[in-house]
This record gives structure tokens, sequence and C-alpha cells, in this order.
């Protein structure tokens, strides 16, 4: 038990007794197998043939792109998924895990990229839940207790009455591991953990993974960014189409290695971007002020503009604004105070329609739930924002012939793959419905485009046409909105970056002027101004 | 009839009428928060009316009468569980279903009991003491034992919802089935154990119609009491305790309509009054609590499915 | 040990259908079996009813007559349900269709010729349906009220307002006795097929309304909206579309035709207002049944009402016949549903059966 003894020196609130008796994992843990597991999803071969070994005290990274299999791989280790085929063995004992329950009984603990809690519930009650350790009349009062004990020796702090909406990422992402620690979770599987993070609250987490690997835990954290990988790996397995290409000790490899392996072929990291001079002002926001869905203001005294040939990023951690600022601009959401200007018009308060008609380009964030009706065939989804005036349709009747030629027009000229335009798009992939959104925004309304994640989620080459495609459109002499949580993307593309935290610009810099430590600075708060 | 006793015999209606309006309630609204929404309280209280009375006809045995009703409601509403939980199907056409097959159910099994009277009903319990403080003690403490159980039912779902382990799962099972899947769950039993005994909380509510309120079947007896029932598990905010009030509010209604028709009033007007008050009840409540959400699950009649893309 | 595995189709096909006409046939095989209970052979029950509405010149006659009102409502409830509005409440904006074409038929039909009267009846019918529907349209996207709720209270309410009348003001001098108002005079009643109770000009409505309604759904602004609006509301904001305008007409289209519906029966089968139950059938709530059924197909929804209709025949052959409550009928149409709900299910996923 030498391993554990810290942590569970550590994790003094809990009964360890009745802990120990109730996990099926009683001995030391020493390591955890997959061998030869195989999940097919529909037309897709999600995890081909995979083995892979984690060893206690180690932090694995697993490295893939969007769509490689790494987090369908960990559902299935955590029990969401079952695989067509293959076995897991923990200290080379064979298990069956069946359902999170059993992974929780075996020690394994995962964080969603998308967390798993209850935003209407507060932490304790999220803690509580389906925890055996609780007590059954008022779990929470006992759940707060044992929080506070824990926060202190292990630096996660977190409220346990505070609601989970009212709480910032990183603080929903404290709360999620200290449900798995609780849990006496020793393998903690963590997806993107630090996408939501700035530069800094991904470096205080990268230390709380390497005090918990020291007490003997193994963390599994998946990733698509090499920086990380090497940041604070121990090993590092990479996950292409389904499989294993290799796993190899992080300090016997580099940087080019791992990326090609993890694309295919050899790629580079340069985007060519012209010097050009601006054009004419075409989008302006002055101090503007918007509410968020629970009524306070979340958007803070913002102004700005954008010009011809100009690309203006917004960056900083998600849920600090921008997706109401963006929503604002777009006509999506009221303005509470101030003035948007598009093309010398005062546009705050108008309909989205009238707002799309002056030009003005929409590709929203959460592409499925905005950007597109699935069930419909793509000619449908490609009128979504035209349908209602000529050329597209008369005073009633739409024109479906020309409806479709436009169609395949906007299919071939942004290349994307579907067998014909009357094809469901919920058949096709998620590059490809982007790529389907970008075509009908930018193809009729191309002077202000304002583009808010539209990278996230997509594979190398599609996040690579959508990047050219947006450099393209600058010279051609679009203004540009970009929002993005990728620092990467949004330093390489953006002529003008605003770091928004708290829905107030901390900063409006040049990318080339600027470090990434102090971008994280202004993402966590601390002005700067250039 | 003086004024005091006048308004103590409001008040009795108004908790008589009102108690089959709270169990269906807090039956659908222990249902709701786990995520399932029955709309098939209407054929499931119709159902549960006419089997008490038809085993109560047949036996003189209220206990077993009230117990047929419980369990008639559960089965059905299995039925509705089986196509909502396992099958993924639409819960509003299934709950219709459940709706109209209790009504032609109800209409066959009960041809034969329609107008009998029953031969023992639950007769009206007074507590010692309380029950002879003016108004409020004379209304309250001498009713049924529908009452007595309907109050302690109400009391205890709610202190299982907000107070207990219980009602963490259930209600993180309503609002987010899969963050509940995710600590070992068991999502689809949850949402089966709460959907069952909603149904079996809207039979005895059938069964208090036929045999603690109306004492007989007629077919339509039910005349929209499920429907409303689930108007005010909105109107409640899916809150017990504030099951109350719209119950009592609503027994009020029914209370009111039947004093009015001693002045006079075409009784076809005063039957539509129940329905405009839900109308009115949930024109009321809705624009506040879409607004700002308040107790709506969050993924209320939406099917969870696990392990899939 | 055997596992269950469910997938989503990624394709449905028409094969697909053998799972509805499977539901269909095993929820009457499961209601037939109700009958046993009052000592009736199930399958003798079935036959009678299938002979009772397929099996004579005189049983398919009814089976037409009986399906124009379910045509009717079925395709307004496809465009509702196109929607995701879940209108439960054709019954009631088929009684006020009725009520408002009765107050044109007693008003206008005794003085008029049948050209001026007949129109206005369906006008009149149409624009009383689409009120009751504009309601909970209103009551939705202003207030952000329950459809389902509040279609059926505007039934409770619709049907209670017709007794009102039938037993009240509107009571004829003609039918002692009876809640009825006075028959329409000759140019307030629609011509009938000789010999049958087809009210033709309603059924031509009905299927030209069906098929219209087609190319309505796939070729009009309005059905592109309603779709868009149905599939993904959040989609249609960021469209730009107009929430209450698309709701309104969507429940005047939707309102409009069980309204129609409504004149058939006045004006084509009874000629005088009476009590909800005998005008309607439940009509409005079996719709929803065909509608399902159709997959939300207004060309389908002609031959499935015409189905439907049968089972109303034969229902009526065997309530005489049996003696039993009119709400049997609601058994047949409670557990069609309930198996074509399960019908869906193998409709949209693949269940197959792994071995371990």
């Amino acid at each position: 038990m030498e391993g554990f003894e810290s942590l569970h020196s550590i994790l003094k609130g809990i009964e360890v007794r009745k802990e120990r008796k109730e996990s099926k994992g009683e001995l030391t843990f020493k390591s955890l197998d997959l061998r030869n597991i195989t999940k097919r999803f529909p037309g897709v071969l999600a995890n081909d043939n995979i083995s892979l070994n984690f060893k206690a005290g180690e932090i694995h990274a697993l490295l893939g792109e969007n769509g490689a299999g790494k987090t369908t791989l960990m559902n299935i280790l955590y029990g969401i998924y079952h695989p067509d085929s293959g076995e897991i063995y923990i200290n080379d004992q064979k298990v069956d895990i069946r359902s999170p329950r059993d992974a929780i009984a075996y020690g394994i603990g995962m964080v969603h990229q998308h967390f798993m809690l209850v935003q209407t519930h507060t932490v304790g009650e999220n803690i509580a839940l389906g925890f055996k350790d609780s007590p059954f009349v008022m779990p929470t009062r006992e759940i707060s207790k044992k929080i506070g004990d824990f926060c202190d020796t292990f630096g996660l702090k977190v409220d346990p009455n505070a609601k989970i909406w009212q709480l910032s990422a990183g603080e929903q992402q404290r709360a999620e591991i200290i449900k798995a620690l609780l849990r006496g979770a020793k393998v903690l599987i963590l997806d993107e953990p630090t996408s939501v993070l700035t530069p800094q609250e991904a470096e205080e987490l990268f230390q709380i993974f390497k005090r918990m690997a020291e007490s003997g835990n193994c963390i599994i954290f998946i990733t698509h960014k090499l920086e990380e990988v090497f940041k604070i790996s121990d090993r590092v397995t990479v996950l292409r189409q389904g499989k294993v290409i290799a796993t190899t000790e992080t300090g016997k490899t580099d940087k080019a290695t791992l990326a090609r392996m993890m694309v295919g072929r050899d790629i580079s990291f340069e985007v060519q971007k012209k010097d050009i001079p601006v054009g004419e002002k075409l989008l302006e926001v002055n101090n503007l002020f918007v509410r968020g869905d629970m009524g306070n203001t979340v958007v803070k005294n913002i102004s700005f503009s954008i010009h011809r040939n100009e690309i203006f990023g917004i960056a900083g951690v998600s849920g600090n604004g921008q997706r109401e600022l963006v929503e604002a601009i777009t006509g999506l959401r009221k303005v509470e105070k101030g003035t948007v200007k598009i093309l010398d018009k005062e546009t705050q308060n108008k309909n989205p329609r009238d707002i799309g008609e002056l030009g003005v380009s929409h590709i929203p964030e959460e592409r499925l739930r905005f950007g597109i009706v699935p069930n419909l065939p793509v000619y449908e989804n490609v009128i979504l924002r035209d349908y209602y005036r000529p050329p597209f349709s008369g005073f009633l009747t739409l024109n479906i012939n020309y409806i479709k030629e436009y169609s395949k027009e906007v299919v071939e000229r942004f290349s994307v793959m579907t067998p014909s335009v009357e094809t469901t798009v919920k058949l096709l992939s998620g590059g490809n419905i982007q790529r389907l959104i970008i075509g009908r925004e930018i193809l009729s309304r191309p002077d202000v485009i304002i583009a808010a994640h539209p990278t996230y989620g997509l594979d190398i080459a599609a996040t690579d046409f959508v990047k050219k495609l947006l450099l393209q459109k600058r010279e051609e002499g679009s203004a540009i909105l970009l929002v993005s949580e990728d620092l990467e993307e949004i330093l390489q593309l953006s002529d003008t970056v605003g770091v928004m935290f708290m829905g107030e610009f901390t900063g409006i810099v040049k990318p080339r002027e600027t470090s990434m430590e102090d971008m994280g600075l202004m993402m966590a708060g601390s002005k700067k101004w250039a | 009839m003086n004024f005091v006793s006048y308004i103590t015999s409001i008040l009795e209606r108004a908790l008589v009428a009102g108690t089959p309006l709270l169990l269906a309630t807090v039956g659908e609204i222990l249902t709701e928060r786990s995520g399932i929404m029955n709309l098939g309280l209407e054929g499931l209280m119709a159902i549960g009316a006419v089997t008490s009375l038809g085993v109560i006809l047949g036996t003189e045995n209220l206990f077993l009468g009230v117990l047929t009703a419980i369990a008639v409601g559960g089965l059905m509403s299995t039925i509705h569980a089986f196509i909502s939980i396992n099958l993924r199907g639409r819960q509003i056409l299934s709950g219709l279903a459940i709706s109209m097959l209790g009504l032609g159910l109800s209409g066959l099994l009960g041809r034969r009991y329609v107008g009998i009277p029953l031969p023992v009903y639950f007769e009206p319990i007074k507590i010692p003491y309380l029950s002879r403080i003016p108004i409020l003690g004379e209304a309250v403490f001498t009713q049924n034992a529908f009452f007595y159980i309907s109050v302690a039912l109400t009391i205890i779902i709610w202190y299982i919802l907000f107070r207990t382990k219980w009602g963490i799962t259930i209600r993180s099972v309503g609002e987010n089935p899969l963050a509940a899947d995710a600590l070992g769950v068991n999502v689809t039993k949850v949402r089966y154990i709460c959907t069952i005994i909603g149904g079996c909380l809207a039979g005895l509510a059938g069964a208090q119609l036929s045999l603690g309120y109306i004492h007989l079947w007629i077919e339509g007896m039910v005349g929209g009491r499920g429907w409303i029932a689930i108007a005010l598990t909105i109107f409640s905010t899916w809150n017990p305790l504030r099951a109350f009030l719209g119950s009592y509010l609503f027994g009020g209604v029914y209370a009111l309509q039947f004093q009015l028709q001693g002045i006079g009033i075409s009784p076809n007007i005063l039957l539509m009054l129940p329905y405009i008050s839900t109308l009115v009840a949930l024109l009321v409540t809705s624009g506040a609590t879409s607004r700002k959400r308040i107790g709506a699950p969050s993924s209320l009649g939406e099917p969870f499915i696990k392990g899939e893309k | 040990m055997m596992n269950f595995k469910v997938e989503k189709r990624v394709e449905t096909s028409r094969f697909l259908y053998i799972f509805y006409i499977g539901a269909l046939i095993l929820g009457m095989l499961a209601a037939s079996l109700f009958f046993s209970v009052r000592g009736i052979n199930p399958l003798f029950a079935l036959s009678k009813i299938f002979m009772g509405a397929f099996g004579s010149a005189l049983g398919i006659r009814e089976t037409i007559a009986k399906s124009i009102p379910l045509m009717l409502c079925a395709t307004g409830l496809i465009i509702a349900f196109r929607g995701k509005f879940w209108n439960i409440g054709a019954e009631g904006q088929l009684l006020i269709g009725a009520m408002f074409a009765t107050w044109i038929g007693l008003r206008f039909g005794a003085s008029h010729g049948p050209l001026f009267v007949i129109p206005l009846m369906f006008l009149s019918g149409f624009a009383g349906g689409a009120l009751w529907g504009i309601i909970p349209a209103v009551l939705k996207v202003k207030f952000g009220v329950n459809e389902v709720i509040a279609t059926i209270m505007l039934n409770y309410i619709a049907s209670n307002l017709i007794q009102y009348l039938v037993y009240g003001p509107w009571k004829g001098k003609t039918h002692y006795g009876f809640p009825y108002t006075d028959d329409f005079a000759p140019s307030a009643r629609l011509p009938l097929i000789p010999g049958t109770r087809i009210h033709y000009y309603t059924l031509i409505i009905a299927i030209l309304l069906a098929i219209a309604t087609y190319f309505f759904i796939n070729r009009v602004k309005y059905g592109y909206e309603i779709k868009v609006t149905g599939e993904n509301p959040e989609a249609a904001r960021y469209s730009g579309m107009n929430f209450l305008k698309i709701t309104i007409i969507t429940l005047i289209l939707s309102g409009g035709f069980a309204g129609i519906a409504g004149v058939g029966e006045v004006a084509g089968i009874h000629f005088h207002l009476t009590y909800p139950d005998q005008i309607s059938a439940g009509y409005g709530f079996t719709a929803i049944i065909i509608a399902w059924l159709s997959r939300l197909n207004p060309l389908l929804a002609i031959f499935v009402s015409f189905f439907f209709g049968g089972i109303l025949v034969g229902g009526d052959v065997i309530q005489t016949s049996f003696g039993l409550p009119a709400a049997t009928i609601n058994i047949f149409n409670s557990l069609i549903l309930i198996f074509v709900l399960m019908g869906t299910f193998f409709m949209e996923y693949r269940v197959s059966f792994a071995k371990e």
C-alpha cells in the first residue's frame, strides 16, 4: 500500500477503511492494460485493435487529431462505451468494465472535455451524486466538509455551495477532479483538460498532475497540442485513424516526429500571411454592454473597429462574454447599451436578417446547434439565410431548380464532400458541415465575416482549409472578426487581438509585439494596453 | 346558512376537490424531475377510478380497491416508461396513447358499474381537538383518509427530492443524465422507478375520485383533471410544496363552480371554469418560469442515449 | 450470453414500412384481446370490424364518409407537427369550425342560395378553426405556454361552448327535447353522392388540401420556415425567422383544416349542430395517429385516413352489436399508437444480437 499511503493521508476526511473494503482494486495499483480494443460506430472504425499500457506514477499523454479515436478509447476504459472486442487488465488481472460504476470501483476516474456536471446544482450536490460515502439524509452537508479538507491539501479550491453555472470553466474542472479523486481514482483520465484554461491555469493544473503522479496515481490526458506533451508527460501514445501509431518515452522523441505520426505526413506550421494596408472601416463597436442568459451584464464596455483587409481576433477563455458579444453584433441578442455600426449604419438590436443583408456573414459556434438543420438536405441548408429573397424564391414558392444549382456551386467551390445536394446534412462529417456553412455565408455576404471558433473540432486538413480561406478573404477585402480559444490560431491569423476577460477587454495588442505569457496574463485579467 | 359555515364548506370542498389534483401533480412532479414527461395522467386516473370501484363492488374491501388502483396505475405507466426509456419514443405521443388507453379501458370495464353507488366508502376522519378549530380546523381536519395520505405523500416526496441522496440522483438524472451515468447512476432504473411511482399516484388520484369524492363511476368523470395536473406541475415549478397551493386553488375553482350553479349561471359555462383557469394559470407562470428556467428539468422529454455517438 | 446492440440507422428505407404494417396488425390484435374480457371472441370481433368497414358497398361508403374529417384533421396536424407544434386540439378546432358554419347556415340558409351559403360556410368554418388554433400559437410563442395542455384545455372549452349553445340559446324549436339547433335549409346543406353520406365537396377539398400541403411543405417559403423552426429553432433564429408569424401561419392552416372538417360534419352529415360527441367521434385524436403513421407525409395520410375511417365504421358496428361503450374505439386507437411508436423504434434503430 506504500504508493497509496500518501494519497490516503491526503484524503484525511474520508473513511479510509470503508473505501478500501468497497473498491474492488484493494491491491496497490501497478498497471493498466488495454488489449486489442476494437470499437465500431455506424460507418466509422473508431478504435482498431488498440493495445496500450499505463503504469502507476506516470503522466501519459494520448496524442492525436480530432477523430483519431482518443476519446472513444477512454470512454471504453471508463465504461461508457462497450468495445466490440478486446480486453482490459488491471495489475495483469482481467477486468470487466461494463459501466462507469465498474470503472469507479476499479479506481478509474474521468474528467470529460464537456464537463459531466449538473449546471443547476451546487458543487456539493454534483459530488454527492451517486457517491457511496455520502449520507442518505442531507448529503451535501457532509460533502462540503470533505471538500474543504480536500481542497486544503491539494490546492484545488472550489466553493461547495456554489452552483455550477456560476463557476468559471477552471473551477468547474476542479470540481470534476475532486469528484473523481474523492471516489478513490487511481487512474485519472482527462480529455483536453487545458482547452478551457488560461496558460497560467494550465500550468497550475500540471503542477497538480505532478503531485498526483508522485503519489502513485496514473494520469492519462488526451490532447492534440504538442507543447503540452513535452511540458508534462512521461510517455506519449500517438493515435491516428483509430490505430496506435507509437508509444514512446517523451524524452526520446521530438516535436516533428510526433507531428508526423499524428498527421501521417510532414506538415508545416507556417501560415502565409501577406502584409497589406487596411481599407475603409466596416464594423465599429462602441461602448457595448450586453446581458447574458441569467440577466447579468456579461459584455462590459467593449469598443473596437475592423477595416477591410483586417482580421480582428478576440482571444480569451470561453465564457468571458465572447458568445454574447458575437450574438449582439449579429442581431441574435439584445444590446443593453452602446452602438454597433456596420458600413456606417447603426445595427444594434436589429434583426439577424437585416444585419445579414448589410453583408455580414456569421459562422456560428456550435455549428450543429445553430448553423444547420441536421435533418434537412444540403440544398435546404444552403438557403437557410437566403431562402426568402430572389433569386432563391419568388413571392410564395422556392425556386428549387435554382437552389439546387446554387448549392452545387457552393459544394464545388468549397470542396464539401457529399454524395449529392439531396443528402441529409447530418450524414456529413464535421469538417464538411463547416465548409458548407462557410461557403453559404461568405459566398453571398463577403464584406464582414464574423467567425466564432471556426476551426473548433476540425481535423488538420479542414483547419488548414478554414485558416487559408480566412486569409484569402482578408486579402480580397473582407473585414473579419475571429473569435477563438486557440491562442496559436488567433496569433497566426489576426492583425489585431483583443483579449476578453469577464466581459471586458484586458488588452488590445498586435500579435507580433506580444508574448504568450502576456497573452496568458491578460486572459487571466491583468490589463495591458499596447 | 351563515357566512362562517359557508366559508367552511367551500374550503372543505376545495380540499376534497384539490386532493386528486395534488396526488396526480406530485406524482407527475416526481416523474418529470427524472426527465420523463407522462401525459397519460387522464387515462391513469380514469382506470384507477374504475378498477378500484369495481374491486370494491366485488369485495367491499376498501383497502383492496385502493391497492388495485395504485397497481394498475403503476402497471400502465410501465408501458409509457418502456416506450420513452427503452424505445426512445416520442413521450408526448406515448403519453397521449396511455391517456386514450385508460379512457377506452375504463369505458369498457366501467360499463357495468355506471351509476352504481358505493356500498362502502371512505368516511371522514375527525382529528380530535384540531377539528374543532373554527373554519380552518373544521375544513382541514374532518377530511377522509385520501386527504391525509396525499398531504403526507407530498411532504415525503418533497423531502426525498430536496433533502436526500435519492433526490440528488433523481434531479440529476432529469437535468443531465449523461453526468449521472458517468458517475455510475443507472439512469434507466431511476427513470423507470419515478415513472411507475408517478403512475401509481395517478391511479391513487383516480381512486380518490370514485371512492372518496364522487362515490360512483360515470364515463368522462375525470373530466380533464389529469391534464390540469400536468398544468399544475408547471404551475408549481416542479416543487411538491408549491403543488399544495396550485391543487387547492383549483380545488377552490371546482368548489366555486358548484356554488355558482346556485345563482343561476348555465352549468355549461361553469364547466369551462377549470379549463379557463388552467390557461390563465399557465399564462401567469409560464412566462416567468421560461424566462428564468425555474425548476424545469433540462432533459425533460428527451430520451437518454447511452454509448452512442 | 446474449446482448442487445442498438444502433441508429444511417438511412431509412421504404422497406422499413413493414414495421408500421406489423405494428398496425399487432395493435389491432392486442386491442381485440380486450374483447375477451367481455366474453367476445377477439378474432370474431376483428373480422366483424373489417367486414363492417370494407366488406360491403355500404361499409365502404360509410368508411369514405368517415375518412373525410380524418383526412382534413390529419393534414392540418401534419403541418403543425412538422413545425414541432404539438397541436392536440384538432378536436376543438373542428367543433368551433362546425359552430361557425352553423351560424352561417342558420342565418343565411333560408334567405340565400347555395352558391353564396356553401362557400361562406366553408370559409367561416376555416376561420373558426383557425381562430381556435391561433390562441395556443400566441400563448406558446408570446408567453411560453405549453401547447399540449393549451390545446387540450381549448378542446374542453369548445366542447362546453357547443353544449351551452345547443342546450341554450341555439336550441332549435323543431327538435322537441333534443339538444339540437334547427335543421339547415336546403341551400346550407352539402350535396351527397346519392345513396350515401359522402358529402363529396368536402372530400374533394380534403384530397386537394392534402396534395397542396405536400407542395406547401416542400416548395413554399412558409413551409420551409415551418420545417426549419420545427427541426432546429436555434437555426431559425440565426436565420432571422419570425417565430410568431410562422407559428400563427402554421396554426391558421392546422386549425383551419380541422374547422373545414367541422363544416363537413354539420353541413354534410347532421344538418344541424348537436352535442360534441355526435359531431366528432374523436376525429381530432384519431388524426394524430394518422399523421404519425403517415410519417408526416400528407399524400400518405389520404390512404391512412381511409383505413382509420374503416376502423371507426367497424368500431360502430361492434359497438352496436355487442353493446359496447363509445370509448371502445379509444382502445383501438391507443394500442395502434403504442405499437406504432414501438415500430418507429425499429425503423430508426437497428437492433442486433451480439453473442458473448
